[in-house]
């Protein structure tokens, strides 16, 4: 059953379609990754989903039923791009007010943020105020405030901004330990790498329009390009390559890449090179990364300049 | 617990909490009562020891000008050129001339000369005095006693009472200080408490903590949270003034038991013994006591209450809405401040003509329209029901007072839940009213 539902979901604002008829759906427990260049509505789309906006037009079903945004809240932790804390407040007081607000009350609160500090080494913090962390400490203690109440729905905003890697390791096995407890997590940002490491399903959006949906397998399927490579024992003769099979992208002395003739498949290829007499010493599909995909999606679309429109309501 | 009392106990906390709290609360009275005790001190006191050579061709003054502990009056018998030196020397501070032909019945000028420029208060003196030795000459070349004089200048007691029968001399000077201080508390309470909420609001938009805040609780809750938590710190505040003020009085002969008598022994400047002998007779004349076992008390308060809260809860809201749409620039929230703190300023000019003529028209306009009435109201109701205002136009006013706090509220409510999430350039009034209205 899906957890989130949107159903061609608009926000204009006096300058910008910033949300222009998106629709998708998130599985309960994955891991949904929200993709797009900067400006390209993102945020917004989060805002909306955390209740902080309402739509002009659209729906979101949440757990089965219409968002209340009022209701469903409690349910959810946002950690947004932005981060904010504050600074003269101390961090273990901090963290039971935002729990607090979330609607623990005070004694579940506690219990959950010593767990929380313990697990995450911060204890010692416990008096300390948020002025005197450094980014990377209260990118954690941000983090530890998102999660606290077992949300079912975790909104993470670029998480990993300013972690170092061995942080940004952790933080990413306390992502995928919430996943497994039945959290579903949407994880924006515009790191592909992270993506196709965490994300189940992808979703990408450019000037308030989705313009790609799937998990990242079929993504990668829909875009690849027919790209293989070859490795081989014996050495590569010119003759070998001159056929209409494929166009040769690259070759070595052993090895070859090419793009493979849409009119014949794999086997076509191999049976070639096994009747040339070679030995073929590996052969694998090139997926695109989703960078490259990304880069070839929103390049061209001026995204990255949007210009500011007037919007007819 | 209920989210808004959530954040209303976490802003009341973080701010008494704080060292600096005590600090303020108990510094800041007494600062202000030692500026206006120095204030008072500086503008009373003259220059010391100055000395006036009289140089009298005409012989008016007859050698005998009272000379007093700041101001000494020497007579000389030389000429104006050896005066002129002795004043640059510093001999005399200055000199008056008075020439063969000067006569004291005609309007003729004398000219004080002095090495630099005096003050106010010396000049006024020095004029006083011996304006008052001329008109002596002036009687007694007339004939005509001291007695005789005070007789015909004799004042006659004209006691004000309205048709009800209260003493009205009683009690107005009294009812003019009580309506002005409360009303000056109430204006004071409005730009203090305001502008603290705003500070308040524009520092968790900077921090960009209200977005985190408003994915937990409602915009118009994360306001009123802070508006109510601010507020009870404003009250904390004054009851801890009244409790000072109240032990103060109840401590300070204690641990200064000669203060009093010392006060009243030592031979105090000249110009304070006045304010205290006129003060003294004030309090004799028109019953001080009497004027101020007539006011209503329990009312004031309670009404002082009312509209501590009611202008709070209007102005406040309003302030919160003026934080939240301007960005770190303090210039930008001055600008959209100025429509605000205009009618809480509009409000003191109308409250110091109402202290004084509490039924005339303006004062009942400003102590009804809702923007003005924290203020004015104060300073008619010093006056009592009925004689200052009626029971009407209390209750109109009050009900005008809690509609508009509501509609200020929820207005701003608007513009703040637009206003907290939008960054960029200051939004113009333009854009806020379209945030309100939509």
């Amino acid at each position: 059953m899906p957890l989130l539902e949107l159903q061609n979901l608009k926000k204009y604002y006096a300058t910008q379609k910033a949300v222009d008829d998106i629709s998708f759906t998130i599985e309960q427990g994955s891991i949904f990754g929200l993709l797009g260049p900067n400006g390209a509505g993102k945020t917004t789309l989060l805002r909306m989903i955390t209740g902080i906006f309402f739509p002009d037009d659209g729906t979101i079903t949440f757990d089965g039923q219409p968002f209340n945004p009022l209701r469903d809240i409690q349910k959810i932790g946002y950690m947004p791009e932005e981060r904010g804390l504050y600074k003269k407040m101390k961090i273990g007081e901090q963290a039971l007010y935002l729990a607090q607000l979330k609607g623990l009350s005070r004694d579940e609160a506690m219990t959950k943020v010593k767990w929380w500090f313990q697990r995450l080494q911060m204890e010692s913090w416990w008096n300390k105020k948020v002025e005197d962390l450094s980014k990377g400490m209260s990118q954690k203690l941000q983090f530890v405030t998102t999660v606290l109440h077992e949300p079912k729905l975790i909104i993470l905003d670029e998480p990993f901004s300013g972690l170092d890697p061995v942080n940004a390791n952790l933080i990413k096995d306390e992502i995928f330990g919430l996943s497994q407890r039945g959290s579903t997590i949407i994880f924006s940002t515009h790191r592909m790498e992270q993506v196709e490491e965490i994300c189940d399903h992808i979703v990408l959006v450019n000037l308030g329009k989705k313009i790609l949906d799937g998990t990242v397998q079929q993504v990668k399927h829909t875009y690849k390009q027919n790209l293989f490579r070859l490795t081989f024992s014996n050495r590569l003769l010119p003759e070998h390559l001159a056929i209409h099979l494929f166009d040769v992208k690259r070759h070595g002395e052993k090895e070859l890449t090419i793009q493979l003739n849409p009119d014949y498949s794999n086997n076509d290829v191999l049976q070639y090179f096994i009747s040339k007499d070679l030995q073929i010493e590996s052969f694998n599909e090139i997926f695109p990364s989703l960078n490259e995909i990304f880069i070839r999606l929103v390049e061209g679309t001026h995204s990255t300049t949007r210009t500011f429109q007037a919007v007819e309501q | 617990m209920n989210k808004t009392l959530l954040i209303a106990r976490r802003e009341f906390l973080s701010r008494v909490q704080k060292k600096t709290f005590l600090l303020t609360t108990i510094l800041v009275p007494l600062i202000i009562m030692l500026f206006y005790a120095m204030m008072i001190y500086f503008s009373v006191k003259g220059e010391n020891n100055v000395k006036v050579a009289v140089l009298d061709k005409a012989n008016v003054f007859n050698g005998a000008v009272k000379s007093d502990k700041d101001i000494v009056f020497e007579f000389v018998q030389t000429d104006t050129a050896t005066l002129r030196k002795e004043v640059e020397t510093g001999k005399y501070n200055g000199f008056v001339y008075v020439p063969e032909n000067y006569a004291t019945s005609q309007d003729q000028q004398l000219i004080y000369r002095s090495g630099k420029a005096l003050g106010l208060m010396t000049k006024g003196k020095i004029e006083g005095t011996l304006n008052k030795a001329l008109e002596e000459r002036r009687l007694m070349s007339l004939n005509i006693s001291q007695s005789t004089l005070d007789s015909i200048q004799k004042k006659t007691d004209i006691s004000f009472t309205t048709l009800s029968g209260t003493d009205e001399s009683a009690k107005a000077g009294v009812s003019y200080g009580v309506g002005f201080i409360s009303g000056f508390l109430i204006y004071i309470i409005l730009f203090i408490y305001g502008t603290m909420v705003m500070r308040g609001v524009m520092e968790e938009k900077v921090n960009r903590i209200a977005e985190v805040i408003v994915s937990s609780v409602k915009p118009f809750q994360l306001m009123m949270g802070k508006i109510i938590g601010i507020g009870s710190v404003g009250l904390l505040q004054f009851i801890i003034w009244i409790v000072l003020v109240g032990g103060l009085q109840f401590l300070l002969p204690i641990f200064f038991p000669g203060l009093a008598e010392q006060m009243h022994s030592q031979p105090v400047q000249p110009a304070s013994m006045q304010a205290a002998e006129a003060i003294k007779h004030a309090s004799q004349d028109s019953g001080f006591m009497a004027g101020l076992a007539q006011i209503n008390f329990p009312l004031i308060i309670g009404c002082f209450i009312f509209y501590f809260l009611g202008g709070y809860l209007l102005y406040s809201s309003l302030f919160a809405a003026v934080g939240s749409s301007v960005n770190e620039d303090p210039q930008d929230a001055q600008s959209l401040m100025l429509p605000i703190t205009m009618p809480i300023i509009f409000s003191i000019v109308i409250m110091t003509k109402a202290v004084n003529d509490p039924t005339s028209g303006l004062a009942v306009f400003g102590s009804i329209f809702p923007f003005t009435s924290p203020v004015v109201m104060m300073a008619r109701l010093a006056h009592g029901i009925p004689e200052g205002v009626t029971w009407a136009q209390l209750l109109i006013s009050m009900a005008l007072l809690i509609v508009t706090f509501l509609g200020t509220t929820w207005l701003a409510g608007k513009i703040y839940r637009t206003g907290i999430l939008m960054y960029g350039k200051k939004p113009t009034w333009k854009e806020l009213i379209k945030w309100a209205l939509r």
